[in-house]
């Protein structure tokens, strides 16, 4: 019987064979904590094992992406605690400057295809989109993760989602994953990993791979992999992660604990109403929604290809007088990009504040907040009751976003 | 030869109609109201404390006792009280035809024995398994028998993984002795 992404990930990293539903103990590349969760493994590594060297200072990392650079006496605290450790240990910290840490261990190299990765941060699978198994953990598994660089894994089963034609701009990557977000709910790919399939799958660029892979978390997954690259996604891939770029594939025997397709020919830009991700409706049922704030960043849409169609729109035009359109890059390298390419400019002279790269939006403390009665469309992958604050937030794409800023209400940007 | 097998008293959670409760939640088990409480010795008063019909199991529950729930138990959020109340009263083994995914991982970390059993659902139905029998479960041959009525049935036994940490008592403790480096 032949074997899925995410079987030959494991088994490489255990030296047994593996099937769903084992558990085994699985080698790990990397290990990282962030500024959030990071503290809690400081304290329990100085209570539980004192001084014990970790298992390998040169594949343990601190990223500090969530209240970058600190705006809270407690975050200020908690990160200065994991400085200290990592001074101590020998390990390299990601500094409040770097960007959102799974973003930072891909451009990195440090994420490679076909590696294990944890960390505390419950969108590290994100890096399937690199074919990486990256996953997120509590502060008591990543601890022991430190000092023994491994962990236990109860293999999971394998979903596969063949995606049936084309879309067209202005649907873009995020209204892909939205309406496959859609289709599945939070049933159907529960505790599994998926492997997305078809043409348009194949030739999604990397951050549209991100984006998508991103989003398994909401749809209940374990991990996502997009495992077939076209020539030029493949040659974008190798260039980021700059390295010799070879994800693993799938057996064609293997055994899927379902098959599924999903057509998405011709789809409308999508949004997602409060107070759920998979409360996906086209954007003509939710256009003339007022709209206060608009938030373009996250690990889900904070790369330059995102911010780049971000600006395309505001190009040569404001956004609405009363409007605030907030913009956080994911990393540092794509501040850099943006600063280059020009974007940051037509995004700066269309009336965005650019603040410097992070997670922001997901933390207490950190722009992308909303007051109550505020209404928000964010490019965002979480918009739970009272995640973001006390306001609504509706999740779209970047030049939904970016044209209903401009509005003063949620529309599709070719109705500008 | 070590001795791998677990022995005791059973409690079956029923409802009404005399089936196995399913879907018990975190909440159900050890209610969000109670979160603040850090020390051990005191989660355990709050055992199925929001579990209509099982609110007095606290006081019912001796050491050693062996718990018998519907499928999907301890769905719901990470918290590890959920878990530690029940090492908290001392209670030996829960079975279950399958648990919350972050339930599981959590009392596996804590040392704490969860057993898969796919026939519970038949066992307790045709009245092989019932409250106050005393059971034995073999932890790594999944071979359980029922003592007070001499019948034999069959549980997943524990993985490798599961009884080194088992052993250890926590993933703490099987953190000291381990400092392999398996990453490649
Ligand atoms: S942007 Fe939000 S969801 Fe993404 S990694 Fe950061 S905190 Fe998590």
């Amino acid at each position: 019987m032949g074997q899925t992404v995410i079987e030959k990930i494991i088994q490489n990293h255990t030296g047994e064979e593996v099937k769903p539903g084992q558990i085994v103990w699985m080698g790990l590349d990397i290990r990282s904590a962030r500024d959030f969760g990071g503290p809690n493994v400081v304290k329990n590594y100085e209570r539980e094992f004192g001084d014990a060297p970790l298992a390998d200072k040169e594949k343990t990392f601190f990223t500090f992406d969530l209240c970058v650079p600190a705006c809270s006496l407690k975050y200020a605290d908690n990160q200065q605690v994991c400085r200290e450790f990592a001074k101590k240990k020998g390990i390299k910290v990601f500094d409040v400057d770097s960007g959102i840490g799974s973003h930072v261990l891909v451009e990195e190299s440090l994420a490679k295809a076909g590696s294990t990765v944890v960390g505390t941060d419950s969108h590290l699978n994100i890096l399937g989109a690199v074919g990486c198994f990256g996953q997120g953990m509590g502060d008591v598994d990543i601890t022991v993760a430190f000092k023994t660089g491994q962990t236990w894994f109860e293999v999971p089963e394998t979903l596969k989602v063949v995606i049936k034609g084309h879309f067209d701009f202005p649907a873009s990557a995020k209204d892909l994953t939205l309406y496959i977000l859609k289709k599945l709910g939070t049933h159907k790919a529960a505790l599994k990993a998926v492997e997305f399939y078809g043409e348009t799958a194949q030739s999604l660029s990397l951050s549209g791979r991100i984006t998508l892979c991103s989003m398994v978390t909401e749809m209940a997954g374990i991990i996502g992999f997009v495992p077939e690259f076209s020539d030029l996604s493949r040659e974008e891939a190798a260039k980021l992660s700059g390295s010799k770029f070879s994800p693993l594939q799938a057996d064609e025997d293997s055994a899927y604990s379902e098959e599924l397709e999903i057509d998405i020919s011709g789809i409308p830009p999508q949004v997602a109403a409060p107070y759920s991700p998979d409360n996906v409706q086209d954007v003509s049922d939710l256009k003339g929604t007022r709209i206060d704030t608009g938030f373009i960043g996250s690990c889900t849409n904070g790369r330059t290809e995102d911010l780049a169609l971000a600006a395309q729109i505001l190009k040569g035009r404001k956004i609405k007088e009363g409007v605030t359109l907030k913009v956080v890059p994911a990393t540092k390298r794509v501040y850099e990009e943006i600063l280059e390419k020009g974007i940051l400019e037509d995004l700066f002279r269309g009336g965005a504040i650019i603040s410097s790269p992070g997670c922001s939006g997901c933390a207490e403390g950190h722009i992308g907040l909303t007051g109550k009665g505020e209404v928000q469309i964010s490019t965002g992958n979480r918009n739970f009751a009272g995640k973001q604050g006390k306001g609504e937030t509706y999740l779209a794409s970047p030049a939904v976003v970016a044209a209903s800023c401009l509005a003063g209400q949620i529309i599709s940007p070719e109705e500008l | 030869m070590e001795e791998t097998a677990l022995s005791g008293k059973t409690w079956v959670l029923l409802n009404q109609e005399g089936k196995l409760i399913e879907d018990i939640d975190t909440d159900q088990i050890y209610h969000n109201s109670f979160l603040h409480i850090t020390e051990i010795q005191q989660m355990g008063q709050y055992a199925l404390g929001n579990l209509e019909g099982w609110k007095d199991f606290p006081q019912k529950a001796r050491p050693g006792d062996i718990l018998i729930t519907g499928r999907n138990f301890g769905a719901g959020s990470s918290r590890q009280q959920a878990v530690d109340c029940f090492i908290s009263l001392k209670v030996g083994l829960i079975l279950a035809p399958s648990f919350g995914a972050i339930y599981f991982r959590n009392a596996v970390n804590s040392g704490f024995p969860v057993l898969k059993c796919p026939e519970l659902d038949e066992l307790v139905a045709q009245r092989i398994l019932e409250t106050e029998n005393e059971i034995k479960v073999d932890l790594r041959s999944g071979k359980g028998i029922n003592v007070s009525k001499d019948r034999p049935f069959d549980v997943e036994p524990m993985s490798a993984v599961q009884y080194d940490i088992f052993k250890a008592g926590s993933l703490f403790m099987y953190g000291k002795k381990t400092s392999r480096d398996n990453g490649k």
